[in-house]
């Protein structure tokens, strides 16, 4: 049985903003339950003893102190706007 | 709302963190100020740049946290909360899941008659959103509608407090709100302003039977941004819901926007798949492990608490109960009360005027103490004035509105305004003969028996001096003279 259905892919392509043809969709339903199938081979490992990890490096407590620091221009913070309008980032309207 | 009903209400309530810089970037925090000069390629979500946990930011949440009795979690981690909307450049926000920082604590509503412990989930840390500004809108159909991201706010250190659903009526969901934002007002880790934003509510409502234990459908409202909104929103919702469960209909899980300006809610457009936020482990920040030597640490680093200076007031001041709740309540309020006790020893009559008047006059123009022209030095020398018997009592009211309105000193207003009480005894003397000889008939009552008539002549006096008479001289000789 599939682990991931056409329904799923598009789904996740509507909460990424992402258009797929029927072919794409049918083509990444496929290669999904692919991958999902291999990673499912983990839960094969038996992790009784392990505590859940939520990063891969071993340190904890990486602060900073609360110090300003200088930010960048706003021109150059601009410059990756897709428009720019009235010294901001122009964007379609989203209800 | 019909006695039928009953309504569940739970709040969620955003605060501000008032730290130098943002929460996971040195940019500065501001309000007001040109957009999108507060950024950096941080909080603007460029490839290849990482946060790093403001400390103060922990410090400040810790401090949040014990305010409302949470159990500080030893092992915390932040998560991403994926979602497309443009307020967040990343496409993500940096947030708390499943290990928020402080869970299961509570906080005591005193609502008068009885106390609502309202329980509290959770205290969890994220970044606020960048701010969007929809722009044309000029009626024209043709124009088309855009909005405006400014990044100043993205990346603000943001505190979530999460209640059960435990609070029973709009007032509770009021008082609850109150209560909370005293307490971190008197930490100082935010200035809970609400017009700016830094301190917001959402609230969750339903209705049941009552009875009932089944908890009915809930809605969710948006933009309770004021205690009167915060009421008034969840009395129209309880209202709404309970109408349409009485004729038969159902209540839709939705996310709805109260509207100041109509009073109403109104459902704002179903995105039920954007509540699937795909949340996982933030891979860019290491996990925290706070040690509970630095919970107390913390601990230690909290002043006096509103409850506890409370009973100090009672105590130290001789103070009523209500006057040492209501004194405390306020941080900047209590610090003026023990200002004016520096300079006057009465403090029931410290108390009195700031619970009277200045609290009346503070309310109509709608500032705090602090803003207020009138300086404890100045309320204390008035004090001492009425003491000395130079003004009465209702002299000092027109005396006190005035350096309410001018920030002037008590003794240049009564002199400027002429209201020095009349103390002299021959003056006085005059006058009352005057009065006397002017009221044969009342006079005639009196001595016919009817003591009270004395009240209206005393009242002639004093219209006469303008209010300035020394009241109990003038009885005295009143009294001296009706014999
Ligand atoms: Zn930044």
């Amino acid at each position: 049985m599939r682990k991931i259905e056409r329904k799923d892919i598009e789904h996740i392509a509507k909460l990424a903003e992402l258009d797929f043809s029927d072919g794409e969709l049918e083509k990444f339903t496929v290669q999904l339950d692919r991958i999902l199938d291999h990673v499912a081979r983990i839960s094969k490992v038996d992790t009784e003893k392990i505590l859940p990890t939520s990063h891969v490096i071993e340190i904890k407590n990486v602060f900073r102190d609360d110090i300003v620091k200088k930010s960048i221009p706003k021109e150059d913070a601009l410059k990756n706007a897709p428009e720019v309008s009235d010294g901001g980032f122009k964007v379609p309207k989203i209800d | 709302m019909s006695k039928k009903y009953e309504s569940v209400i739970g709040l969620e309530t955003h605060i501000e963190l008032s730290t130098n810089t943002k929460m996971f970037c040195g940019c500065k925090l501001s309000f007001g100020e040109e957009s999108n000069v507060h950024t950096c390629p941080v909080c603007l979500g460029h490839p290849g740049s990482l946060p790093v946990v403001n400390k103060k930011a922990i410090e400040y949440a810790i401090k949040i946290a014990l305010a409302v009795n949470c159990k500080i979690r030893e092992y915390t981690i932040f998560h991403r909360k994926n979602y497309f909307y443009p307020d967040q450049a990343k496409n993500y926000q940096i947030s708390q899941y499943d290990l928020p920082l402080g869970v299961g604590g509570y906080l005591d509503v005193d609502m008068g008659d009885y106390v609502r412990r309202v329980g509290i989930t959770r205290v969890h840390m994220e970044e606020d959103t960048g701010k969007l500004l929809h722009t044309g809108r000029t009626g024209r159909i043709s124009e088309s509608v855009a909005s405006i991201v400014d990044f100043n706010r993205g990346g603000t250190p943001l505190i979530e407090i999460v209640t059960e659903p435990d609070i029973k009526s709009p007032e509770e969901a009021k008082e609850y709100l109150i209560r909370l934002r005293n307490l971190i007002l008197y930490r100082g880790v935010s200035n809970c302003n609400m017009e700016e934003g830094s301190l917001r509510c959402d609230a969750n409502i339903s209705v049941k039977k009552v009875g009932e234990e089944r908890i009915g459908t809930k809605t969710e409202i948006k933009n309770l941004n004021s205690f009167k909104f915060l009421q008034k929103g969840l009395q129209y919702e309880i209202e709404r819901q309970t109408n349409l469960l009485e004729s038969g209909g159902k209540v839709i899980q939705q996310t709805r926007h109260y509207d100041n300006n109509t009073n109403m809610t109104k459902v704002l457009r179903s995105k039920e798949e954007a509540h699937d936020y795909r949340y996982f482990p933030e891979p860019d920040l290491v996990p925290m492990h706070i040690e509970s030597k630095v919970v107390d640490e913390v601990r230690c680093t909290i002043g006096e608490l509103p409850a506890e200076k409370a009973e100090r007031f009672e105590k130290e001041y001789n103070l009523p109960k209500y006057d040492s709740s209501f004194l405390s309540n306020d941080k900047k309020v209590a610090r003026y009360f023990e200002d004016c006790c520096k300079l006057y020893s009465n403090a029931k009559n410290i108390s009195n005027w700031i619970m009277g008047d200045f609290s009346a006059l503070l309310n109509k123009e709608g500032i705090d103490i602090n803003d207020s022209k009138i300086k404890p030095a100045n309320l204390a020398s008035m004090l001492k004035i009425i003491d000395g018997g130079k003004i009465n009592s209702k002299i000092a009211k027109s005396v006190f509105e005035e350096m309410f309105k001018t920030g002037e000193s008590p003794q240049v207003i009564i002199e400027k305004m002429g209201l020095e009480q009349i103390s002299d005894g021959g003056l006085l003397e005059d006058i009352i003969e005057e009065i006397i000889k002017e009221n044969p008939g009342t006079v005639k009552q009196y001595k016919n028996g009817k003591k009270k008539a004395i009240g209206f002549l005393i009242g002639r006096v004093m219209a006469r001096t303008k209010g300035k008479a020394n009241p109990k001289m003038v009885n005295e000789i009143m009294t001296k003279k009706l014999k």
